[in-house]
């Protein structure tokens, strides 16, 4: 039986591949918006929802980013109402570990869990950035080398709480009156660098026991992290050669966490593009790219790299003549940096702008705009399929480009064709998000419930 | 609509407000783990056009201790987030305000004013939030940031007990004003998508709230656009000066306990005073008596039930509010007869779910209406405008136009 593909479906987010000046692009926080999209992916028997987080607005030269779309609703809250219209989902949220407290998210996440019948599951990601900070009161304190650390004691400890209530706490045996079968539910106690915590968790034992744990990060820590701690990576490998071997390598390192290589699955994020021919999508990819890179966006894209005010350059014209600052404080602030060598990858594009005689804005698409897969329906079903076939991945999250209607198509023209291969499902056969994803139960890490 | 409509709210916790409430509760004892549970109960209410519900919420077990679980494996021990239960049950309920319970004493106040705005986007306008203190020394150990020393109810008069509660306050009252500013800080037309230039929003209409105090400094603005309500609505619990000087500067609504109709009227004008000392400005605060109510079909019934319940429960019920226990006929009696001491409406703890609450529905609102106490429906709209509070303007807005 062929390897059977995992889909997911990204809420549009706040960056440029978010198309919001198409006249069918519709509102980013009504919850209307945030039931289509959901009911769409459900309607495919997708595997989950994935709600992406921002905890500031992004600024660049000191103002507020105003060209992509700008706000958004707090995660943990829209999952919870999209467990009301929905049955079978599951529904994922990123949820920063740097700016909360274990036993709170711990909370959050199970209460997810039991109000969605066991279909919730965490992005992990942390920051050690002072900018986000500022919205806390733990500030941006975090040093770098520590996020990591501060993310394997974070999951450790919330684990913890998430066993913390024995199986057959609950009793509730009316004629003996007898509610628990313990005095002494939820205690835990964590005492690490990190966190030092002790006492009695609130929520009784989940459907899923663990929600499901996702991380994305692509450094060795952050692989290491993955490894060890996560069931799914949310990966950004663009091409067959570069997924494989990240799938290779962090496959491999599961082993020496006593893991198989079927409990960490690997999970890219993707956009498509549907045309009735290959030239029809080609076509319709290339005004989505013209689209998603304005000429004002392709400035600011570029001044993300060079580190510089840009502002005075024409977007059309070439490239600016003076290398990118590595000196200063960043030109934009609350978005990931990219560029490990912002110098050399300066020269590689100058130089590739020569070459193919293009202006800023067109170089900005050449190098950044690329649609993962474009074509016809069938065409994309089969690329897709040989991606995961050929262990590239596991499956995919898709990012559509347009709120709410940005999965119609997919699921209406791609999703029956992967059914027809027999590497999707025809029906949820399960009804948590870990028998969804093939998982299994979760595997505790206290020995008491190991035994239980 | 008019301000002197009654307001009616229903308290939801576990199985009902009473320590043996699922020892006759038809319902599963483990129902509160399910979001039916919440969805139809908040139902049931919406269906009597309550204007709200609220859900208790605490960073520890139910205990009866003064620090830690207390030993109890005879009542209801476990219990959700609230705020995220409103938002489950916020799609399947389409007038009633959701009134959550969180705690601000360990939680950032820019995660709690992102989530009661996007529970105000969910439910188009319904979100109200009871902001609470977690005074407990086994609260603060789940976090381990602080320390806090175990409380003593007998000794509050202590110096050292009234300046850690003058300081928690304090704090409670930081995070509301930062929630607020936040939910200020998107002007309502922020979003232009203006195609021409190429922008998203008008970054002039977003504001930076600059919060510095004691606890925290929190800089803005929210990632969150402005909710429908603009300001969803602020409930406190408050039985004393400390918390009715909180409320009257920070809440919109809040709930009391006086124990008859003179304590009512007591209660009012101690918290009118308040709002005159702390210089507040906007609406006064909308004062509603909480009561823990047993009902049944008639007196002897309901007592018998409440006898049943502390039999079974091996200890006279404590409550911080005033237990009534009666018909729904005697219940409209009273809340008429205690309205009069310029009360705008009642919270009800029902002591045993779902009966106590049926009968407020079934029988207490149908009484209300034919006295012509209580409105017939729904007159649409959101919560503010359920409870006659004008949707305030952005206080940026305000400095931004002027």
């Amino acid at each position: 039986m062929p390897k059977q593909i995992i889909l997911a479906a990204h809420f549009p987010g706040v960056n440029n591949t978010t198309v919001w000046s198409d006249p069918d692009s519709g509102s980013q926080i009504d919850f209307a918006s945030f039931v289509h999209l959901a009911r769409t992916a459900e309607r495919g028997l997708f595997d989950f929802f994935f709600l992406a987080e921002g905890l500031r607005l992004r600024e660049q030269r000191g103002r507020i980013h105003d060209l992509d779309v700008v706000g958004r609703p707090d995660t943990l809250t829209v999952l919870a109402a999209l467990a009301a219209v929905t049955t079978h989902l599951g529904l994922a949220g990123t949820l920063n570990a740097t700016f909360r407290e274990p036993y709170e998210l711990a909370r959050q996440l199970a209460t997810l869990d039991h109000l969605s019948g066991g279909r919730a599951a965490w992005n992990v990601v942390t920051t050690s950035d002072a900018f986000t900070g500022e919205n806390f009161r733990r500030g941006g304190f975090l040093d770098r080398s520590l996020r990591y650390e501060r993310a394997a004691e974070f999951v450790s400890a919330t684990r913890q709480l998430w066993e913390s209530w024995p199986a057959d706490a609950v009793v509730g045996d009316r004629a003996s009156g007898r509610y628990l079968s313990t005095a002494d539910p939820g205690t835990f106690s964590h005492h690490g660098d990190q966190f030092d915590i002790a006492g009695h968790f609130t929520v009784p034992r989940s459907p899923q026991l663990h929600p499901v744990i996702l991380q994305a990060g692509d450094s060795p820590d952050g692989r290491e992290f993955a490894a060890a701690s996560a069931d799914a990576i949310f990966s950004r490998h663009g091409t067959l050669e570069a997924g494989q071997e990240f799938y290779r390598d962090v496959k491999s390192r599961l082993d020496r966490h006593g893991r198989q290589p079927d409990d960490l699955k690997i999970i890219p994020g993707v956009t498509v593009v549907l045309g009735d021919t290959d030239a029809e999508a080609q076509e319709k990819a290339h005004h989505i790219r013209r689209q998603q890179f304005s000429p004002h966006t392709a400035l600011l894209l570029l001044e993300q790299l060079w580190n510089r005010d840009l502002s005075g350059h024409d977007p059309e014209g070439p490239l600016p003549t003076i290398d990118p600052d590595v000196s200063g404080e960043a030109i934009s602030r609350g978005r990931a940096g990219i560029h490990a060598d912002p110098v050399a990858t300066a020269r590689q594009w100058r130089t590739l702008a020569e070459e193919k005689g293009l202006g800023i804005r067109d170089l900005i698409i050449e190098v950044a705009g690329r649609q993962s897969f474009v074509g016809t329906p069938q065409q994309v079903a089969e690329r897709m399929n040989h991606f995961v076939q050929s262990d590239a991945a596991d499956g995919f999250i898709l990012v559509p480009h347009l709120t709410p209607g940005g999965l119609d198509e997919f699921v209406d023209q791609v999703v029956p064709l992967l059914q027809e291969k027999r590497v999707f499902r025809t029906r949820y056969t399960g009804t948590t998000l870990r028998e969804h994803l093939g998982l299994g139960a979760a595997r505790p890490v206290s020995p008491t419930v190991a035994s239980a | 609509m008019s301000d002197s409509t009654l307001h009616l709210a229903v308290a939801l916790d576990g199985l009902g407000w009473h320590p043996a409430a699922w020892r006759i509760s038809p319902a599963e004892p483990a129902a509160p783990l399910s979001p039916r549970w919440w969805a139809t109960l908040a139902g049931e209410a919406e269906r009597a056009a309550l204007d709200m519900v609220t859900l208790e919420d605490s960073l520890d077990l139910q205990s009866g201790a003064a620090d830690g679980p207390d030993g109890h494996t005879d009542q209801m021990r476990g219990r959700l987030d609230a705020l995220l239960v409103a938002a489950r049950i916020a799609p399947l309920t389409r007038h009633i305000g959701l009134v959550p319970t969180t705690s601000v004493t360990h939680t950032e106040p820019f995660h709690v004013s992102t989530a009661v705005a996007t529970l105000d986007h969910v439910s188009g306008g319904r979100a109200g939030w009871r902001p609470r203190v977690s005074a407990r020394r086994s609260e603060a150990r789940h976090f381990g940031r602080r320390d806090l020393p175990i409380l003593d109810p007998t000794q509050l008069d202590d110096p050292e007990t009234v300046r850690l509660i003058g300081d928690l306050f304090a704090e409670a009252g930081d995070a509301v004003e930062v929630v607020r500013r936040l939910w200020d800080s998107w002007q309502d037309d922020a979003e232009i998508r203006d195609v021409a230039t190429g922008r998203f929003v008008d970054r002039d209409r977003l504001h930076y709230i600059n919060f510095t105090g004691r606890w925290f400094s929190v800089k803005g603005p929210s990632i969150v656009p402005r909710p429908p309500q603009g300001q969803p609505v602020v409930a406190a619990l408050a039985h004393s000066s400390v918390p009715y000087a909180f409320a009257a500067r920070h809440a919109d609504v809040v709930f009391v306990t006086p124990a008859d109709a003179g304590h009512a009227a007591a209660i009012v004008a101690e918290i009118r005073a308040a709002e005159e000392i702390v210089g507040r400005t906007g609406p006064p605060l909308r004062i509603l008596a909480d009561l823990l109510v047993l009902l049944d079909e008639t007196p002897a019934l309901a007592r018998g039930r409440r006898a049943r319940l502390n039999d079974l429960a091996s200890t006279d019920l404590h409550s911080d509010a005033t237990t009534f226990t009666g018909t729904p006929g005697q219940l409209a009696d009273l809340i008429q007869e205690w309205q009069r001491s310029g009360l705008a409406g009642f919270r009800l703890r029902p002591a045993v779910l779902p009966d106590d609450l049926t009968a407020i529905t079934r029988a207490l609102v149908p009484a209300l209406r034919e006295r012509n106490l209580f409105r017939a429906g729904y007159p649409g709209g959101t919560l503010r405008d359920l409870l006659g509070l004008p949707r305030p303007a952005s206080r940026y807005a305000a400095v931004a136009t002027a």
